[in-house]
């Protein structure tokens, strides 16, 4: 099992997180990734979430 | 050094397709030297993996230090100039000082504040399609519809008057034409600065509603005006060259391949997942800003060494077979984002949201306006030459 970690330094706002899941990423007002949802666990949509984020700001740990 | 008028390979097309030499590259060896056209030479790196790697790794393929390669015809003395006109200019800049800018700029395209301009969008949008009615066929596709709507939305959301339209798109056009000589390329960058700074002054003693206007309110004291200017020229050729291309292109793929255009045009839930085929399949950007290898460094089994000139083949990336099954199809139906159209890493495109909004907008209403919509020739006028791929011009009936 890995857990999603959010590096919000990172974070360009190009918004793709939320194009591939708008129920568990957001942006706030300055753009940066929010997340909806306390542990969004690791399914297929946040796997390809972190794949297509362009900038690094997401990242799957190892628990 | 004489300039070449011979297309750079990292250019060469057929057709929608990337060249097939550059099919085969990425094939094999993956890498390979190319003549840039000024004189300098640079590797061009073909595969999906490599090209995300390299544009994920800003600090060993610098975008700043391109400036301090010798350009043919250009003095030290007019390099440091050059340099210095860069300021603002997001491409040009590497960490930290790119996210200084970037931060900025990234609130007002976020996805939430495009989805407001959704109104506003489709009004231009149809307000385009009635003047082409009103006029009857034919008419020109690039000049009476796909140039003009990314023009008007870039416009009234930067604050640049929309009446000096003229000026500027030949402007950026020719800025970004290989085929113009580099010292006329130079002298209408000089020009297109001149204006942009007129606007930026004009915001200042009295900032509007727009973006320029919000710029100067809110981070006046932390940008320069070099700083504002360079931003606002940026916004304004990228919001120009851009989606307007793919709007030209679009179509021309859609009429050659009735069966997906039918999807577009019928089939709403549908388009969005079209639009991002048709951004992979055509990836109008042949390769970005380039970049200079800031340590020795190995892509593709190759050794590129320090101070090398280094840059990405979009379309031939887009193509990977490791991105998609039967990557040289057009299939409207598969519409995964992971595509590198818009770039990737830092640099990836500030305005995808905005560029996406109006695809999506303006092309299925485009087709159901006219839903016998044609191609008048057969022959395609490509526009081969320019940085952004696209058609000069398509005569269109209906
Ligand atoms: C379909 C249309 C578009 C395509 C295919 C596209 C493509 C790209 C690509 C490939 C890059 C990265 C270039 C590089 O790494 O050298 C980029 C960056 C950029 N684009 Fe777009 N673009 C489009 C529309 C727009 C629009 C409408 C705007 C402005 C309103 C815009 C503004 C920018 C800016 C400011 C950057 C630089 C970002 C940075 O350096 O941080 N683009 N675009
Ligand atoms: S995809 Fe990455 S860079 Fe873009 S908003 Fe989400 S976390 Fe930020």
């Amino acid at each position: 099992m890995s857990k999603l970690a959010v590096n919000k330094d990172f974070c360009i706002g190009a918004g793709l997180c939320v194009l591939t899941d708008a129920d568990v990423f957001d942006q706030d007002d300055d753009g940066i990734v929010t997340l909806l949802v306390d542990d969004p666990g690791d399914g297929p949509s946040i796997k390809e979430a972190v794949a297509n984020c362009p900038s690094g700001a997401l990242s799957l740990v190892d628990e | 050094m004489t300039e070449t008028r011979e297309l750079p390979l990292s250019m060469q097309r057929e057709g929608f397709d990337p060249a097939p030499a550059l099919a085969a590259i990425r094939e094999n060896e993956g890498i390979t030297k190319v003549s840039t056209g000024f004189g300098i030479d640079a590797w061009l790196i073909t595969r999906y993996a490599d090209v995300r790697a390299v544009l994920s790794d800003p600090a060993t393929f610098s975008n700043s230090r391109v400036s301090e390669l010798p350009l043919p015809g250009v003095d030290k003395i007019k390099r440091k100039e050059l340099a210095e006109r860069q300021a603002g200019n997001l491409l040009a800049l590497d960490p930290p000082a790119h996210g200084r800018l970037r931060r900025l700029l990234t609130p007002e395209f976020t996805l939430r504040r495009i989805r407001r301009l959704e109104p506003r969008i489709v009004e231009i949008v149809d307000e385009h399609l009635d003047a082409m009615e009103r006029k009857g066929p034919p008419a020109d596709l690039v000049a009476d519809f796909a140039l003009p709507i990314p023009s008007l939305v870039i416009c009234e959301l930067l604050g640049v008057p929309y009446s000096d339209r003229a000026g500027f798109q030949e402007r950026s056009n020719r800025q970004l034409d290989l085929s113009v000589p580099l010292d006329e390329r130079l002298a209408l960058q000089e020009e297109s600065r001149d204006y942009m700074a007129t606007l930026v002054e004009r915001a200042k003693a009295d900032p509007g509603e727009d973006m320029l206007g919000m710029l100067v309110r809110e981070h006046g004291d932390d940008l320069t005006s070099v700083e504002l200017i360079g931003i606002a020229g940026l916004l304004l050729i990228a919001g120009h060259e851009t989606t307007s291309n793919m709007l030209g292109l679009g179509t021309l793929a859609l009429l050659q391949h009735p069966d997906q255009l039918a999807i577009v045009r019928d089939q709403p839930e549908r388009v969005d997942a079209a639009v991002e085929e048709l951004l992979r399949w055509l990836s109008i950007v042949h390769s970005g800003t380039g970049k200079i290898a800031t340590r020795d460094v190995e892509v593709a089994g190759q050794l590129i060494k320090e101070g090398e000139f280094v840059m990405c083949a979009l379309p031939t990336a887009n193509r990977d077979p490791q991105l998609r099954s039967e990557p040289d199809e057009l299939d409207v139906t598969r519409g995964e984002i992971g595509h590198l159209a818009f770039g990737h890493g830092i640099h990836h495109c500030l305005g995808a949201p905005l560029a996406r909004m109006e695809l999506r907008t303006a092309l299925p209403a485009l087709l159901k306006r006219f839903p016998d919509l044609r191609a008048v020739s057969s022959t395609p006028d490509f526009r081969s030459f320019h940085v952004i791929y696209g058609l000069t011009s398509m005569e269109v009936a209906w």
